[in-house]
């Protein structure tokens, strides 16, 4: 029998690529507050909500209000104000543990709040801010409907004036919060043009479904809204944002949030991976020890430290006020794609239990089937990179 | 008795930076002290009990929490963690002299920055998760003559009253004395709180005070390796761990569980 080769001196991953000497005080401590969070809070419980495809979702967005990581990246209105690096930070460990937990405080921070702070009037902002931080109200983002997903200017939810008031109608599909939100941040043409809307949900004429048979994000709320004539007063309306552009301009911090997140998902998998191949014998040797496994975890290791290193790149980029969307979309392209591969190697990697909810690992490759689609397919990543490096525009 | 008001009552919390519980430590080849570089280095989880109690008693009835640390450079980690939390300011005693400290010299060390603070109420953890010999918290309350409640699994004051719970093998004992005071916490005393990122963010403008062995008014004699009562001579690494003991289950499984309990006193 082969002796079992000494695993002594094995590094983490990520001291392989000395990721600590590029994070200040501030960064390690928001890191080890949310990853202790995710470790105590989250991990015993996601694979069985990810089982049931239910959470806790309120009680989770109160706890996570009481730890600042709500819109924390945000100045004002409760918000904690931290540099942007950080909340990258904090958005790559909530996704170690699942890319559903991520996607909730995605769309609560940078979607719904960023939505509300960026172009909505001083009256909207103390009105919901305040409470959207602390997590005592959750927000959700209808951008996308049944006939208009990668092309959002197709979308056909219209806001007409009625008096002094406005009356939506509408369906947008695939809403992340949709079913838990008490308030919808809906896109919605007024004349031709698109405008941001603040929906109560209470609002007559709203409803909201959740949608069945997920295989991927099942820790998470997604839901359809209908809007059958739904009248709000005249400043339902977001002031200070018209266009396309408005509700980019938040999809662009969303997935600023992911570029960091999808590193945390691989990392995840990379570790179940590791240990897997440590204990796991066959051949009467730890498969660590095969040649092929360590190609393996060789690459699985560069991918997630490079996928590290773009996405602190970009947050410092961000915090200096320098990042622009494309490259946004460079990280988003490179980093999901990266994380997707990753998750499958350590899926086969983990041989039978590899396909068991037992190991992160399943878990995390299917949710990535998700992050790989919203936010901006790959595909559409792909074309604003082509675009950013021709000057040509091949959308359509 | 010294009448404390309770506004102005000042608590200072001792904490102490230890190697991460599941990190894998190593003695240093030239002295056998613990090589505290090459392992993650945490708060003492003890010593975050003794935080979160200070932070409910300031929160009850006002006044001003002060995080104590005795350690090398890197524990300014541990005061910030502390600091986030939401302690007021720190003091960091950090001095090359103390490097190899044993119990006596640390409780010294302490017992001097304690008393420059003018402590009211001064709370440990019950013990480190290092050095696991829960005695530092009685000699600091000798060196300086305050009375000592350890172990407490509740902590009250009222007026210039200290009054807790000391957990017993039987129970608890209520326990009471004057303030100034000195009190240890256990496990489970309460749930520590996260630091939120508002305290992050505000732990980085808190006052730190750096002290050594001359602004502590110690000679380097008294403190460090060479004063240390005993050392550590020789070490060896645990044996592993043995194969367990498989029971095949032919309907006596539970007696043979119970048996094996027993006979490890757990039953
Ligand atoms: C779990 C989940 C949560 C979501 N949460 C939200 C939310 O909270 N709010 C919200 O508004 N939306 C949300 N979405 C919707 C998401 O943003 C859309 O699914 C995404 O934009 C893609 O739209 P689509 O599904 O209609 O696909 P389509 O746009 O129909 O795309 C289908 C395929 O065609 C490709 N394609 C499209 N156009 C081109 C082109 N020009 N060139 C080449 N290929 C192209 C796409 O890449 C894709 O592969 C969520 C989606 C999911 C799965």
């Amino acid at each position: 029998m082969a002796q079992a080769p000494s695993t002594g001196g094995a590094i983490s991953p990520t001291d392989l690529y000395a990721i600590d000497s590029l994070l200040a005080d501030e960064h390690r401590d928001v890191r080890d507050t949310v990853r202790r969070f995710a470790d105590e809070r989250i991990r015993p419980h996601v694979a069985g909500w990810f089982e049931a495809g239910d959470l806790p979702a309120r009680e989770l967005a109160r706890e996570l209000g009481g730890l600042g990581v709500l819109g924390m990246h945000l100045e004002g209105y409760g918000c904690a104000g931290t540099d942007a690096t950080s909340y990258g930070l904090a958005c790559l460990e909530l996704e170690a543990a699942d890319s559903g937990i991520r996607s909730l405080v995605s769309v609560q921070g940078s979607l719904a709040m960023y939505a509300i702070h960026a172009y909505g009037s001083d009256e909207q902002r103390e009105r919901w801010l305040p409470g959207m931080a602390r997590g005592e109200h959750i927000g959700c983002f209808g951008l996308t409907e049944p006939d208009a997903g990668s092309d959002p200017g197709s979308m056909r939810t219209t806001a007409v004036r009625a008096g002094g008031d406005w009356v939506l109608r509408g369906t947008k599909t695939w809403i992340t919060n949709g079913t838990v939100a008490d308030v919808a941040v809906v896109w919605a043409k007024v004349e031709g043009r698109v405008h941001g809307f603040l929906v109560p949900t209470d609002s007559p004429g709203f409803t909201a479904r959740p949608i069945p048979h997920k295989l991927s994000l099942r820790a998470s709320v997604t839901a359809e809204l209908a809007l059958d004539d739904v009248r709000l007063p005249g400043d339902a309306l977001l002031p200070g944002g018209a266009g396309l552009s408005a509700p980019l301009g938040c999809l662009a911090e969303a997935r600023y949030g992911i570029v960091f997140g999808a590193v945390g998902a691989a990392r995840e998998c990379l570790e179940a991976a590791l240990a897997y191949a440590a204990a796991r014998e066959q051949f009467g040797r730890p498969i660590a020890g095969f040649q092929l496994t360590q190609r393996k975890l060789a690459e699985m290791a560069v991918a997630v430290g490079n996928g590290h290193l773009l996405a602190l790149h970009l947050g410092r980029l961000k915090d200096a006020g320098r990042l622009t969307p494309q490259q946004v979309s460079v990280g988003k392209f490179h980093n999901v794609a990266a994380a997707l591969q990753v998750a499958r190697e350590a899926r086969a990697l983990l041989g039978g239990n590899g396909i068991s909810l037992e190991y992160p690992v399943i878990r995390h490759m299917t949710n990535l089937e998700s992050v790989f689609t919203y936010e901006g397919t790959h595909d559409i990543h792909t074309l604003v990179i082509g675009e950013a490096l021709t000057g040509i525009p091949a959308y359509r | 008795m010294r009448e404390v008001d309770s506004e102005t009552m000042k608590i200072v919390v001792c904490v102490k930076q230890v190697p991460d519980s599941w990190a894998e430590k190593t003695l240093r080849p030239s002295d056998n002290t613990l090589d505290r570089e090459s392992v993650d280095a945490v708060m003492n989880e003890l010593d975050e009990y003794a935080v979160e109690e200070a932070l409910r008693l300031q929160e009850a009835q006002g006044g001003e929490v002060v995080v104590l640390s005795m350690g090398p450079s890197q524990a300014t980690d541990t005061i910030r963690k502390a600091l986030s939390m939401g302690a007021d300011a720190g003091v960091h005693v950090v001095d090359d002299g103390l490097h190899g400290s044993d119990a006596v010299a640390t409780s010294l060390a302490l017992a001097k920055a304690i008393e420059a603070q003018g402590a009211d109420l001064v709370i440990f953890g019950s013990e480190s998760t290092d050095a696991r010999m829960s005695v530092v918290p009685a000699m600091v309350a000798e060196r300086l003559g305050l009375p000592q409640l350890t172990f407490s699994s509740s902590v009250a004051v009222d007026g210039g009253t200290v009054r807790t719970n000391r957990v017993t093998e039987y129970g608890y004992d209520v326990v009471e004395a004057p303030l100034p005071a000195l009190v240890s916490v256990v496990e489970k005393i309460n749930e520590p709180r996260y630091p939120s990122f508002k305290g992050i963010m505000a732990a980085k403008k808190k006052p730190v005070q750096t002290l050594g062995l001359a602004d502590l008014g110690v000679a380097a004699g008294e403190v460090g390796l060479g004063a240390a009562w005993s050392v550590v001579a020789e070490a060896a690494a645990r044996p592993p761990k043995a194969k367990g003991t498989i029971v095949a289950d032919d309907g006596s499984g539970g007696v043979a569980i119970a048996d094996y309990l027993s006979a490890q006193k757990f039953i």
